[in-house]
């Protein structure tokens, strides 16, 4: 269905997309996964033909998007991160031009009720586009994107600035627009695409570090070494009874939660698996698991996991390189918490 | 195109824009109708047409300022560039669009010879000739401001922009007589719009003037779709 080989866009020195090459088959969907200004919307805005590549080529189901555009766009339905809406004009008004702009075929009446209806904006539709809220916007956009029955969907962040009643309305829809399109979806939420997803990329500082399934993502990533564990019994015991357990890294006191139960944090060997053995020792003893979970990785932690797999030589032994990594998981953690902070800054130039 | 067309007429009467300007438009060249036709006794509308010229060059960036700057700015110009129609017929539905609201302004200009046909028979053909010219000249103004509107996302920059082209060219006539060189002096008055524009104000339809400004339409539409191409590149 779509393409995309040795995609590169350089600004200047600045390499904002730096030879990305993927396929997505007809019928995936497809999670597109990184941090602000990892080039997520670059690369959205070279498949859709928005911009054109520095090198590099994207075909869609055989048409080259410079080549042939005009038969690979009429593929293509596209959201992109901002909505591209005519604030003047009324819902039905707008959908009714991009009906025409984009040439559809179908019956447009029957067609453009039958997309307000899914993405529910039928309430709104008389209304002017000006006066609606960020979330009908973000589903006027999709709406949109949407007509013409588009074979291949391209979503830029469509749950940005959603509510989350919204975000799990959008998410519902995405998934069942997937059962009859292909859809590419970015995000820098990692839930998210592992909500929707069957496949994810994940891109960083322009370069493709992840093409995976979320469980085998997740799997690479295993978190089972890293647990937390509440027992009832005294707190030194246990301590040094998870400390002398096979394979035991490290064991970190989390101090007392509930009356005579305290928590820890183990960290054990990687691909170790402590907690079997663990839950037989601490039953010897009577002292009973309370509660037990894997330490939650942050989209950070697993970006510098990618960062680190890519290259462990280098992470390991050179110290310059090791420099670098801690540097760009803090860029990272940066325009993680930017990201918090200001939803609109979005610049990803 | 014909989308794009219809769009961006309907933008032009859903806001002030068109209404002001052929307010403006009107009621200037019905000052200068009144004043050198009605109130002189005179069936001659070649005064009216030399002072629209004028009037022409300063309304016409007041239409053309938003129509490309303005999708630019709010980010439409994504759904645009991404549907499936090509650069050309994107830039021809915008163009043509502020071409037919200048067309209904000029178009009073046709009233006024039916003014004059109410006390005696008009020269229909000279009208028709000036009526002509001043599309023509239009026509060719609207293609450079379109392309001035498709270099800047700023509305205002686009309108002083076209402004300042406007009066260029529209001074450019008076320096042949500063110009010594020959070759320069031929060239400055090929390029002047306004010595283009009075073979039409006298009533000569010249098969050269009409190339003339048909050309530059030529040239600045194709400027403006290449801009288009060079910001994807860029």
């Amino acid at each position: 269905m779509l393409e995309v080989k040795n995609l590169t866009k350089a600004y200047g020195e600045k390499r904002a997309v730096d030879d990305i090459t993927f396929t997505v088959n007809r019928g995936e969907i497809l999670g597109f996964l990184g941090p602000n200004g990892a080039g997520k919307s670059t690369t959205m805005n070279i498949i859709t033909g928005y911009l054109s590549s520095s090198e590099g080529t994207v075909t869609v189901d055989g048409h080259d998007i410079l080549g042939d555009p005009i038969k690979a766009k009429a593929k293509i339905g596209y959201l992109p991160e901002h909505p591209p809406l005519y604030l003047d004009m009324t819902v039905r008004e707008y959908l009714d031009f991009m009906f025409d702009l984009k040439k559809c075929k179908l019956p447009k009446k029957a067609h453009i009720a039958e997309i307000c209806e899914l993405v529910k904006i039928t309430d709104v539709y008389q209304r002017i586009i000006k006066n609606l809220s960020k979330g009908y916007r973000q589903r006027v956009g999709l709406a949109q994107a949407l007509l013409g029955n588009p074979d291949l969907l391209i979503l830029d962040e469509p749950t940005v600035g959603l509510d989350p009643k919204q975000i799990i309305e959008i998410r519902g829809l995405i998934k069942k627009l997937g059962e009859k399109h292909t859809v590419i979806l970015s995000s820098h939420i990692l839930p998210e695409v592992q909500a929707v997803c069957e496949r994810v990329i994940v891109i960083n500082k322009g370069k493709l570090v992840a093409d995976d399934t979320p469980d085998n993502l997740s799997h690479a990533m295993s978190t089972d070494h890293k647990l937390t564990v509440r027992v009832d019994g005294p707190e030194d015991g246990v301590y040094q009874l998870l400390r002398g357990l096979p394979s035991m890294v490290e064991v970190q006191k989390l101090g007392v939660r509930e009356g005579s139960a305290y928590e820890y944090s183990l960290e054990a060997e990687p691909e170790a698996d402590v907690r079997r053995e663990m839950f037989k020792r601490l039953a010897d003893r009577g002292w009973p698991i309370l509660a037990l979970r894997s330490s939650e990785l942050s989209l950070e932690d697993i970006f510098l996991s990618l960062t680190s797999d890519d290259k462990p030589g280098i992470a390991l032994q050179d110290e310059a390189g090791q420099e670098e990594l801690s540097k760009s998981a803090h860029e990272l953690a940066d325009s993680l918490d930017g990201d918090a902070g200001a939803e609109e800054n979005g610049g990803e130039a | 195109m014909f989308a794009i067309f219809r769009r961006e007429l309907r933008s032009y009467f859903t806001s002030p824009i068109a209404y002001i300007y052929i307010a403006v438009f009107y009621a200037l060249a019905s000052f200068y109708f009144f004043g050198t036709a009605l109130l002189s006794n005179s069936t001659n509308l070649s005064y009216v047409f030399s002072y629209l010229f004028t009037i022409s060059m300063f309304l016409i960036p007041i239409l053309t300022m938003r129509l490309l700057s303005e999708d630019k700015k709010y980010k439409t110009d994504q759904a645009l560039l991404t549907a499936p129609i090509s650069l050309l017929s994107l830039v021809l539905g915008k163009y043509l669009a502020a071409l037919f609201v200048y067309f209904i302004g000029i178009a009073i200009t046709l009233v006024f010879g039916v003014i004059i046909a109410a006390f005696t028979p008009p020269d229909w053909a000279v009208i028709f000739g000036h009526f002509i010219g001043l599309l023509l000249l239009g026509a060719a103004l609207i293609a450079i401001g379109t392309f001035i509107s498709s270099l800047t996302e700023n509305q205002v920059i686009a309108a002083v922009g076209g402004f300042a082209v406007g009066f260029a060219l529209m001074l450019v006539e008076a320096l042949t007589s500063v110009v010594q060189s020959p070759l320069l002096q031929s060239v400055i008055s090929g390029i002047s719009f306004t010595s283009r524009y009075q073979s039409f104000t006298v009533g000569v339809l010249n098969f050269a003037d009409v190339i003339f400004f048909l050309s530059v339409c030529v040239v600045f539409i194709f400027f403006t779709v290449r801009v288009f191409e060079k910001r994807r590149w860029s």
